[in-house]
């Protein structure tokens, strides 16, 4: 059984992270992450004419990186699981279309990055495909003038308010070896605390992550200092305090080991309130950074669990409050001769 | 002193708006619509035009005067035709700013490409 | 899903974690630059009156055009954002944010198109406020009509 617990997927030894890309917009490529990321764009329009079609490009570009590194060809590849936060994942369909994939949307809001690693590793681990790509995108104007206000419109944001993050982020999912394994997965339940501020994602996120994270480690039996890192998608400065409080009263610290990446991808003196969030935080740190660190040997084990608020406008203008979701997998080094 | 005044009125209207978007957690988009509503009604008291007539551009500027202008206009108009006056005058003493609001966004729309 | 009083313990267990707005330095800040706006329009409306054939009741129709004006330029070249997130209500409050709203959203559509992008969602934030404002003069209109029969 590669099942643990009720929501807890167990892979055998044959599932790896073969191979990452990322495309970056400005901001992102200034931040203390630059360095790391294949493709940058200086221009928020990715020298394309819209907001939608500069998505598009950098979803595009994220996935060329990443199979260009692995030496592969589109034909190579049995499915492709993408989403991203428009819309009918429109990012990702129009980049299947392009890449003509055998193709699987997925939405899961910003746990996306998360959720398509995690389905496309079952996928390979169950002997349904040998090789997966799995990606995102989010595009700071698209998501804007999506969920909340016009770019250009002189609304004023709290500090509450989290940043999208411009870029996008691939990952080739096989069974043939590489330095990077994906051993685990939990998949998160919808949580919802009664958040109703669009400007607050953090609160509204930080029970989904917690729930993930206690369920995850009550069900592979492991402590949190089990994994050399914790990391959580977007819960920003504000929610990054809350999950490591929902956990500390359930008994678990994790305050050691907890990073987030809405607070990784940008420098402090970067104007982006209280950090960055949106399917491409958590895709292009792991994707970008993460991976490197696991790959020469830095990290050996981490935890990564995105974090999705399932935000519609209409719902929220209805009085609804706002789900959320959290996923997480973990990814282990093979260096170092450990397991 | 006509400056100062401007600027003390006009910048208090804005502080009141300010404390209903932090404190009431109102949306832009309902600030300016109760602005507008509370222009009306104090238009409807005959307060406004003392307002005007002390701040100047601090009671012609902020989005309260649209509502007055808007009742002014119905007022002035139900003068000649009486109660059909009043929907017929209602956009009378607006007009300038609504179609320049609608001729320069579609413009600009027209002519520059969002930033972002 | 969560109950009320689990809602209500969150939004509790929460609240010292959460930034507050900064109360003060808003409000300031709102003062300032609503302040500046209408001695800005002050100055306009003085100069139309000088130079050109206005009188005091005229000469704020083409002060509101002009500040209308500029607003849509500033948010054009991509600055009245700005602006707004600096000065908050100091910035929409002034008729220059009701001309942000309609330029903001017209230029936010634009790659939809010229009539079902920009001509379509003109008003798509800014029309409230005219809807809000037609309906209540006609109700405080219908009032003071009714009160000067009657009297």
């Amino acid at each position: 059984m590669k099942l643990l617990g009720r929501q807890t997927w167990k892979f055998g030894d044959e599932v790896y992270l073969n191979s990452t890309g990322t495309a970056a917009g400005p901001m992102e490529s200034e931040g203390p992450l630059g360095a790391m990321f294949d493709v940058k764009y200086n221009d928020l329009h990715c020298n394309e004419k819209n907001w939608e079609l500069a998505e598009r490009r950098l979803m595009e570009d994220s996935i060329e990186s990443c199979l260009k590194k692995a030496k592969l060809k589109n034909e190579d590849i049995n499915f492709f699981l993408a989403g991203d936060l428009l819309n009918q994942v429109v990012t990702a369909n129009y980049a299947a279309r392009t890449n003509e994939i055998p193709f699987l949307g997925v939405f899961g809001a910003c746990s996306t990055s998360m959720e398509s690693l995690a389905v496309g590793a079952a996928l390979v681990d169950g002997g349904y495909a040998k090789r997966v790509v799995a990606a995102v995108s989010s595009h700071n104007a698209t998501a804007e003038r999506q969920f909340r206000y016009p770019t250009e419109y002189g609304g004023q944001k709290p500090d509450t308010a989290t940043f999208t993050v411009t870029g996008a982020g691939a990952a080739l999912v096989s069974s043939e070896p590489s330095s990077i394994k994906i051993t685990a997965a939990t998949i998160g339940k919808v949580k919802d605390f009664g958040i109703k501020d669009p400007f607050d994602m953090g609160s509204a996120m930080a029970p989904a992550a917690a729930d993930t994270i206690a369920a995850h480690l009550k069900e592979t039996g492991n402590d949190p200092d089990y994994y050399d890192l914790i990391v959580t998608g977007d819960l920003s400065a504000v929610g990054a305090p809350i999950v490591k409080m929902l956990l500390s009263e359930r008994g678990v610290d994790i305050s050691k080991n907890h990073r987030d990446c809405g607070l990784m991808v940008y420098r402090p003196d970067q104007e982006v309130f209280a950090g960055g969030s949106g399917c491409a935080c958590s895709a292009v740190v792991t994707y970008g950074h993460l991976v490197k660190e696991l790959q020469s040997g830095h990290l050996k084990r981490i935890l990564v669990v995105a974090t999705g608020a399932l935000l519609n406008p209409t719902m929220i203008q209805q009085k609804e409050s706002i789900p959320t979701i959290a996923h997480g997998v973990v990814l282990e080094s093979t260096k170092g001769g450990h397991n | 002193m006509e400056y100062l005044w401007a600027f003390l009125v006009g910048g208090a209207m804005c502080v009141v708006g300010q404390i209903l978007m932090d404190v009431f957690k109102l949306t832009p988009a309902h600030v300016t619509t109760s602005f507008v509503v509370a222009g009306a009604a104090l238009d409807a008291f005959g307060i406004y035009d003392n307002l005007i007539k002390f701040a100047g551009g601090g009671a012609t500027v902020p989005i309260t005067s649209f509502g007055h202008n808007l009742l002014h206009g119905a007022m002035a108009s139900s003068e000649d035709h009486g109660f059909i006056g009043i929907a017929m005058g209602i956009f009378e003493l607006t007009s300038a700013g609504i179609s320049s609001a609608i001729l320069f966004g579609f413009l600009v729309a027209l002519i520059f490409k969002p930033k972002g | 899903m969560s109950n009320k009083e689990q809602q209500q313990a969150y939004a509790e267990k929460i609240k010292p974690l959460q930034p507050k707005p900064p109360y003060f330095m808003n409000c300031l800040k709102a003062f300032l630059v609503g302040g500046f706006i209408c001695i800005i329009g002050e100055a306009l409306q003085k100069f139309y009156m000088t130079y050109f054939n206005f009188n005091e009741q005229t000469a704020g129709n083409p002060t509101a055009a002009t500040l209308i004006l500029i607003s849509a330029l500033l948010t054009g070249i991509g600055v009245y954002d700005k602006i707004g997130q600096f000065g908050g209500a100091g910035s929409a409050v002034p008729v220059t944010g009701f001309a942000n709203a309609v330029t903001s959203a017209a230029l936010e559509h634009k790659s939809e198109g010229i009539v079902l992008g920009i001509a379509t969602n003109l008003f798509k934030l800014a029309g409230a406020v005219i809807v809000f404002g037609a309906v209540s003069a006609y109700i405080f209109g219908m009032i003071r009509y009714a009160f000067k029969i009657l009297m």
